[in-house]
């Protein structure tokens, strides 16, 4: 595969991520902790002690396009049980960043949820489940996903047509624009 | 007993019925005293911190600038594990990094001084007041059932954020239901993620997770899975059925938010604990602690639930739910 970061590209990319993240990468001792916590490592393509170690190589190019960094749930497990105290969710996460400017998707789902999801909350300014789910189903193909329990759903209540929204819109879409119109953190 | 500033986060208003229901049937009973955020707003949740961090923190500090603005000095409580790690976050970053803070404040055209403390709907039931009203207004006892009380990820995790001391072994849901009789039973997967909204976007991925936590909870002999958040709910009771046929298991194990314990230990009818909104049945569960004794209504108060049978009429619902 063709790389298109070189190595010093991807070792700096790869220490402005670890000092974001308040990470020393070469702490990692590749114990392994991590990687036998995490609950999606079953469907992970590299493993979380992987990922640290391609990022302290200075290889974002095989971490960017890892179904991994995607899978992540941030559910925090491997973190809690690091000795280093090792912030692997924050590396992923930077990493999917970083990994969709250059538009890279090893998981198209992920990202097509987080996208409709985002774009739900400007719209309404709060999350609309229905909606959400509705679009996702469509943009995704799969338009059967979880539609048995649509009308359980209806009959039961759980879900109802009407639509939860904030008031003040304009203040949350202010607030959307002016975070992805840039700044330190971006 | 002490007021809050009250974010019910989105769920709230949809899909966590029963949530919503007991949790009202409770603070109507208590007398506690929660104050909803004026035109709230999403906290972010997955979405945003997935894609943009500052909008991350900024779509949460939205909601505590609000409180902060209308609530001066209230504690800030919202009921969604979700909600409470993204207001949390915006707090905890905004307190390390005083540039961020005023870029935030920048950014919400706000006052935001990341004051507040956020709790979750755990730690208002840890309240010794609330407690002590619980433990007055208890109609039935729940002796005898078994819990798995499940946290998840959110309200633990990381614990710089969430100032948890036990991360891997919370005890404050354990705690608060054994106020009302139920026995919690020790198990290991406590905390294990349920796959949050993976189970949507990437299912086969993450239906395992939700197999894995029925397993270790009838391994230790749960009658339930008790949670406290909309999504691990959701997650858990809305898949179990599905569960049982894509693994070829035999679970019969409903999933119950805390809150409908305790609306059910305060007397709360079917209807009024949302018990029915349920997708797993529940009611047997229930019925059959009943029927064997072990859920003992007081002598006194049965004269009452006779004498108005809607408001606090006995569980025992038939199969209405199913």
């Amino acid at each position: 595969m063709e790389k298109i970061l070189n190595r010093d590209e991807g070792r700096l990319l790869a220490e402005r991520i670890a000092k974001e993240a308040d990470v020393k990468l070469h702490e990692c001792y590749q114990c392994g902790k991590c990687s036998a916590g995490c609950p999606m490592a079953g469907s992970f393509d590299l493993m979380p002690r992987q990922i640290v170690h391609l990022m302290h190589l200075g290889d974002m190019e095989t971490v960017m396009k890892s179904k991994s960094i995607w899978l992540c749930a941030s559910c925090h497990t491997c973190v809690e049980r690091c000795p280093h105290d090792i912030d692997i969710p924050a590396l992923m996460e930077k990493s999917r960043m970083e990994a969709q400017k250059r538009g890279y998707c090893a998981v198209r789902n992920v990202k097509l949820f987080n996208d409709i999801f985002t774009e739900t909350i400007r719209g309404f300014g709060k999350s609309q489940e229905v909606i959400l789910e509705g679009i996702y189903n469509v943009g995704s193909g799969r338009l059967l996903q979880d539609i048995n329990h649509v009308p359980e759903m209806l009959q039961k209540e759980i879900v109802r047509p009407e639509l939860n929204q904030v008031r003040n819109k304009d203040h949350v879409r202010s607030i959307m624009k002016k975070c992805e119109e840039g700044g330190a953190l971006n | 007993m002490k007021s809050y500033a009250y974010f019910p986060g989105c769920s709230m208003d949809s899909t966590a019925v029963t949530y919503k229901k007991s949790f009202e049937y409770i603070a109507a009973k208590t007398g506690l005293d929660l104050k909803e955020i004026p035109d709230w707003s999403c906290c972010g949740s997955t979405a945003a911190h997935t894609k943009n961090e500052k909008m991350a923190y900024a779509l949460a500090a939205r909601n505590l600038a609000l409180a902060e603005k209308h609530f001066p000095g209230l504690d800030v409580v919202t009921p969604c594990a979700a909600c409470y790690s993204r207001l949390r976050y915006a707090n905890y970053a905004a307190r390390k990094n005083e540039d961020l803070r005023q870029e935030i404040e920048e950014i919400l055209q706000m006052e935001y001084k990341a004051e507040p403390e956020v709790l979750n709907f755990l730690d208002l039931f840890s309240d010794p007041d609330l407690q002590e009203e619980i433990r007055k207004g208890i109609k039935r006892q729940l002796k005898g059932l078994k819990a798995a009380c499940y946290y998840g990820c959110l309200m633990s995790r990381p614990r710089e954020v969430t100032g948890e001391t036990d991360p891997e072994n919370p005890m404050k849901m354990d705690e608060i239901l054994r106020l009302v009789g139920v026995e919690p039973v020790i198990w290991d997967y406590k905390t294990e993620c349920c796959g949050a909204s993976h189970q949507v976007d990437a299912p086969e991925a993450s239906r395992e997770l939700i197999d894995r936590i029925f397993r270790n909870a009838q391994a230790n002999h749960a009658d339930i899975i008790v949670t406290a958040c909309p999504l691990c709910n959701m997650n858990l009771d809305m898949r179990e059925e599905e569960i049982n046929r894509k693994f070829q298991r035999s679970y019969q194990i409903p999933v119950f938010q805390f809150t409908e314990l305790i609306a059910i230990a305060l007397g709360a009818s079917a209807s009024e604990c949302g018990i029915h909104h349920h997708f797993f049945p529940a009611f047997d569960v229930i019925n059959d602690q009943i029927r064997s004794g072990n859920i003992s209504e007081k002598r006194e108060q049965v004269q009452k639930v006779q004498e108005d049978p809607l408001k606090s009429g006995p569980i025992i619902v038939g199969k209405a739910g199913k």
